[in-house]
């Protein structure tokens, strides 16, 4: 490749009209949130976004003492540490079930197991709505946290779990059945290969599968907001509300931290990925 | 690979919990939105199971239609705006410096892993009247009218007598603007896959024979990344037709999509039946897609192009 100098294939990335699609591309996608952060400390009530009125981390306090934003903040993360529970371990007997047996119309359960992932959120949130209204699956008023979020929660598990289950799926694909079956010759237990051989090599893709659930649940603003009730409000369903209303620095704040937080949670599991599987 | 027959307790084991949970949170709920859609409402609280037609043959309404026109309309607009940005960006990733690449890959996806709301409201703050975007094309308005004056030509108001701020919110401009702001990392990412599993030789091939770089694009690179573009196009398509969000937002209740209107018939009207019926309808075109996407893929590799 390196005999021939003029017409290099394949070199686009020096090329400038497309260097500069790239350069243009990255601005579009971080403008907006880097001016939502700026505009956080922003001091200005009435100009909200669009006057610079000086620094002040005014409504930092402020989004911290609103006690309904703080609320919704909780409810947020609660949501996604529990559902993420549930949807690595459904996901990991799903993803076992369909690498490990032959069984009838499997064909047909791979493709309803892959259905929640692809059918518009919008279905998937008014079925879930109607199943809870048409069957009175009501939490009881004044359930104790986070049980009053069930709801939400069951909803969070049905549509992340899929995702798991593909991501783990992947990796039990990279393993070597030979080990399973030496085990099992020197005398081992099912479970005990399950635990001790199937089990390790599965981690990083429970790991994976896990921030990929954790993120879509802590994203999620459709499915949740057909499933929660006046007293069961997550982040993203408050702040839409808010917004319907007025602007005010107090979200970009809110905001911030959130932003902040994914940026971390994305961070160490990054790094304790790489640690995990060098490969 | 063992039949399940040979280990039962194992399979059950595994197998239950989760179809078990597919059943009564999935299965169920969608079985329960058909029988809605087949329903009449009788009165405020009582729907009865007619097995009528009448919420599906709702859909031919005039004003239904219309709404499913603007919807595949925009969601067309915006993947095709995404398809042509998504390409040159992912050319650029895929054939930058081993060293940088990953980087490169981060810088598109962390956008991603930011909160869909907080990055429309984000948007939201960006597209006002007198929003950022509007500050800057009003700079560079001001700048283009001092170069005519300096030129001479400053008398002629060519580029008009004073800045008209553009109107985003609450236009078609805006909700497109938004629905490619969500979705371009999922444009990006597939057309990278494609491009980095492409054998780099044809490539050569071609150039070595005569052909010029965009004759090369054109026959070459494009057919063989054909693949990558579709499943592209697809998986920005089907969210962006069932969006919700942006065009509540941006689209401030006057550019109402599909989802819109079926949120309104649950939260609102009490139209159980018909949202039901919209629901549905929803989920067959997205059906549809799919099945037609995977028709296409399995000729395409019959003929050879992967």
């Amino acid at each position: 490749m390196a005999k021939r100098k003029k017409p290099a294939p394949f070199d686009y990335a020096r090329k400038w009209p497309l260097r500069l699609t790239f350069l243009l591309t990255t601005l579009f996608l971080y403008a907006p949130i880097v001016v939502l952060v700026i505009f956080s400390f922003n001091n200005s009530r009435r100009g909200g976004n669009v006057i610079w009125r000086g620094f002040t981390t005014d409504y930092y306090v402020k989004a911290w003492n609103n006690a309904g934003l703080v609320e919704a903040f909780v409810n947020s993360l609660a949501i996604a540490v529990i559902s993420t529970v549930f949807a690595v371990f459904l996901g990991a007997i799903t993803a076992v079930t369909l690498w490990r047996f032959r069984f009838p119309f499997k064909p047909a359960y791979e493709g309803l197991v892959a259905l929640p992932i692809v059918i518009p959120e919008i279905c998937l949130g008014v079925a879930i709505a109607v199943l809870f209204s048409t069957l009175g699956l009501y939490v009881p008023p004044g359930a104790p946290w986070p049980f009053n979020l069930t709801n939400i929660i069951i909803a969070h598990i049905t549509f992340s779990f899929p995702f798991a289950a593909m991501v783990i799926r992947t990796r039990l694909n990279t393993f070597n059945r030979e080990m399973e079956e030496a085990a099992k010759d020197l005398g081992a237990s099912e479970y005990r290969v399950f635990r001790d051989i199937l089990l390790p090599h599965m981690k990083p893709g429970l790991i994976a599968g896990a921030l990929l659930a954790f993120t879509l649940s802590l994203d999620d603003f459709v499915i949740t907001f057909f499933t929660s009730g006046p007293d069961t409000v997550t982040f993203p369903v408050k702040v839409y509300s808010m917004v319907r209303f007025s602007v005010t620095p107090e979200i970009n704040a809110a905001s911030t931290v959130l932003i902040l937080i994914t940026l971390v949670v994305t961070a160490i599991a990054m790094r304790f990925q790489t640690f995990e599987d060098p490969r | 690979m063992e039949h399940y027959r040979q280990n039962l307790r194992a399979f059950a084991a595994f197998f239950v919990p989760s179809a078990g949970w597919l059943l009564v949170f999935f299965v169920v709920p969608l079985a329960i939105i058909f029988v809605y859609s087949v329903s009449e409402t009788i009165s405020l609280t009582e729907i009865k199971t007619t097995w009528t037609f009448e919420n599906y043959a709702r859909l031919l309404e005039p004003e239904i239609l219309t709404l499913f026109w603007r919807s595949l309309w925009l969601a067309g607009i915006s993947t095709v705006i995404c398809l042509c940005v998504g390409y040159p960006v992912a050319l650029v990733i895929a054939t930058a410096p081993a060293k940088v690449k990953p980087w490169l890959l981060l810088l598109i996806i962390l956008p991603f892993w930011t909160n869909l709301l907080i990055r429309t409201y984000a948007l939201l703050n960006i597209l006002g009247t007198r929003g950022r975007l509007n500050g800057l094309l009003e700079w560079i308005w001001t700048q283009g009218d001092r170069a005519l004056t300096f030129i001479g030509l400053g008398a002629y108001d060519l580029i008009g007598e004073d800045f008209e701020p553009i109107t985003f919110l609450g236009r078609w401009s805006g909700v497109i603007i938004g629905l490619v702001y969500v979705h371009l990392p999922f444009a990006i990412l597939p057309i990278y896959a494609s491009l980095e599993k492409l054998d780099r030789s044809y490539l050569e091939a071609s150039l070595d024979l005569g052909a010029g770089q965009w004759r090369t694009f054109r026959s070459i690179l494009l057919p063989m990344t054909m693949a990558g573009v579709m499943t592209a196009a697809i998986i920005t398509f089907i969210p962006m037709l069932g969006s919700f969000l942006t065009p509540a937002l941006l689209g401030r209740g006057q550019v109402d999509m599909i989802a819109n209107v079926i949120e309104r018939q649950f939260k609102g009207a009490n139209e159980l039946p018909f949202g039901s019926a919209m629901s549905l309808f929803l989920l067959y075109v997205t059906f549809i897609i799919l099945a037609i996407q995977s028709f296409a893929a399995s000729r395409g590799s019959r003929r050879g192009i992967k």
